[in-house]
């Protein structure tokens, strides 16, 4: 690992005056950040630690309904808040569907926005990578890229984002709040992430010094609450990064979807929101053949950037069955794997 | 630059001077504290082998700087056990063969009393098995882990009832 400063800022005007400085870095959780420093694809040359910035680390509810959470909640503080859970329980099951229970207890809600692909190009640092380093080249391309992206992705950089969590957050309009060198502004987490068009190096909508100091859900969101799930097919049944994966939610009246929300995870740089599949489903009827169209509608456009032609119909079944366990209700306590399609107890293979 | 840092270690305070702020939790705990008990298996967050409770959570040590955990308690496996008397995980680990090698064996037992300590799992094998996916065990030992977890879970569950009662 390189070397670099460590500093450690007592407030947040402190610590974008640090950053906003070339090659300065946020350290929070440090989950994702370490890892890439100690296989020397991150390299800063200072690291403004925030992790005990104070005011950060709250979940509070607003008047509206709604909810705020501070940059510096834990995943799994988050994950386990009943409150919290009992609003947005497809949050609760995306975030208790990442990562290990360690690495829930360090990570947190501004660093998960935050993460880096898991693309193996991108963490060899002896291949080619137009996202760490511009104009290098994709060995993605013509490499294992049977879980790369099928959506939105360019000739420069087929990489998928890896987070549970921003895919159920895009589909309940989460926004973020984010301090900067000009003060405080907003952006929603669907605008957050870019896709990569010639310029895969720019993953986000944030500038130098930029800092995530909170995560807010807006109050209908919890209208969704009785109608939602997360979904995720991997490559084991825990601990693993999606494949893909779908957060849907339903608002459903006298047998008819009053509006739906859905979202991809896996499939492209960014949590895909599908709003032309949620706008077939607006007005009609919760059934399989509803849902399959919804599918079919939310991966219009798809195509394969390698051996991952399968995904399509991959994310169109989980779009699917996320849709029919929505509309099924939620269930009163996250499953024993959240998440997950599967479960390893013979009788109950549907466990999701 | 000469960094100063307290941990709160198995109880014991400690004072450490750290001369590079690269230095992990894990490798101050193994190098400089000779708490070796700690494994360092794959040092990237994957295999769970460095698990410590840090201020009573269970995390990756391999993925913490130690500069940024000043004032923090720690235990390890080292302070566990009360003297000679096995922790009652320890003992039942023993009981159900939860290991072989032994290397991922400190790493499964303080993330087991993590998962205890967060209390989501109860008696439930698919939600221990769960909880525990974090540490790797390579000579697959898995059957006999969930084992001695369910054991100790089963028996603290049984005590409560009794102090209820």
């Amino acid at each position: 690992m390189k070397t670099f400063d460590y500093i450690r800022p007592a407030s947040i005007a402190e610590a974008v005056a640090a950053a906003a400085e070339p090659g300065a870095n946020y350290l929070a959780g440090g989950t994702n950040l370490l890892d890439l420093m100690k296989g020397g694809i991150a390299r800063p040359n200072r690291l403004v630690d925030v992790s005990r910035l104070p005011g950060l680390d709250r979940i509070e509810r607003l008047p509206d309904g709604g909810v705020r959470i501070g940059a510096l909640v834990r995943n799994a503080d988050l994950a386990h808040d009943p409150d919290f859970a009992h609003c947005y329980p497809a949050i609760a099951e995306a975030l208790l569907s990442g990562a290990s229970a360690q690495l829930r207890n360090a990570a947190t809600v501004g660093g998960n926005l935050l993460q880096r692909t898991r693309c193996g190009y991108f963490y060899d640092v002896a291949s080619a990578c137009n996202k760490r380093e511009p104009g290098a080249g994709c060995d993605a391309r013509d490499g294992e890229n049977r879980l790369h992206a099928v959506l939105g992705w360019s000739e420069a950089c087929i990489a998928t984002h890896p987070s549970d969590f921003c895919v159920p957050l895009v589909a309940l309009d989460a926004v973020v709040e984010i301090e900067g060198r000009t003060g405080r502004r907003e952006v929603a987490v669907e605008a957050l992430h870019c896709l990569p068009g010639d310029t895969p190096a720019r993953e986000s909508a944030l500038e130098p010094g930029d800092l995530i100091v909170a995560l807010r859900l807006p109050g209908e969101g919890s209208a969704f609450s009785a109608h939602q799930r997360y979904l995720k097919v991997r490559e084991r049944t825990s601990y693993a990064f999606a494949i893909v994966s779908a957060a849907a939610a339903l608002r459903i009246e006298q047998g008819t979807i009053r509006e739906a929300r859905l979202a991809l995870g896996g499939v492209a740089a960014k949590p895909w929101r599908a709003r032309a599949a949620e706008q077939m489903l607006q007005g009609a009827r919760p059934t399989l053949d509803a849902y399959r169209r919804a599918a079919e509608a939310a991966l219009a456009g798809a195509k394969p950037s390698g051996d991952n032609q399968f995904k399509i119909e991959l994310a169109q079944r989980i779009v699917a069955r996320a849709l029919m366990l929505a509309a099924a209700g939620t269930p009163a306590r996250v499953a024993a794997l959240p998440a997950s399609p599967f479960s390893t107890l013979t009788g109950t293979l549907i466990d999701a | 630059m000469n960094l100063s840092i307290s941990l709160t270690v198995n109880g014991v305070r400690r004072d450490i001077e750290i001369e590079d702020p690269r230095v992990t939790l894990l490798d101050l705990l193994r190098e400089r504290l000779h708490l070796t008990g700690t494994k360092k298996g794959c040092d990237r967050g994957q295999c769970g082998a460095c698990t410590v409770l840090l201020d009573g959570r269970r995390i990756n040590s391999c993925l913490a700087l130690a500069i940024s955990h000043d004032g923090a308690d720690v235990l390890t496996i080292e302070g566990v056990a009360r003297g000679d008397q096995l922790h009652p995980l320890q003992a039942a680990f023993i009981t159900h063969d939860g290991f072989q090698c032994g290397f991922c064996t400190p790493g499964q037992i303080m993330s087991a009393l993590g998962l205890i300590r967060e209390g989501q799992a109860g008696d439930d094998p698919e939600r221990v098995r769960e909880g525990m996916s974090g540490n790797l065990c390579r000579c697959g030992a898995y059957s006999g882990i969930t084992e001695a977890v369910l054991e100790v879970q089963k028996s603290l569950v049984e005590t409560n009832q009794r102090r209820s009662a």
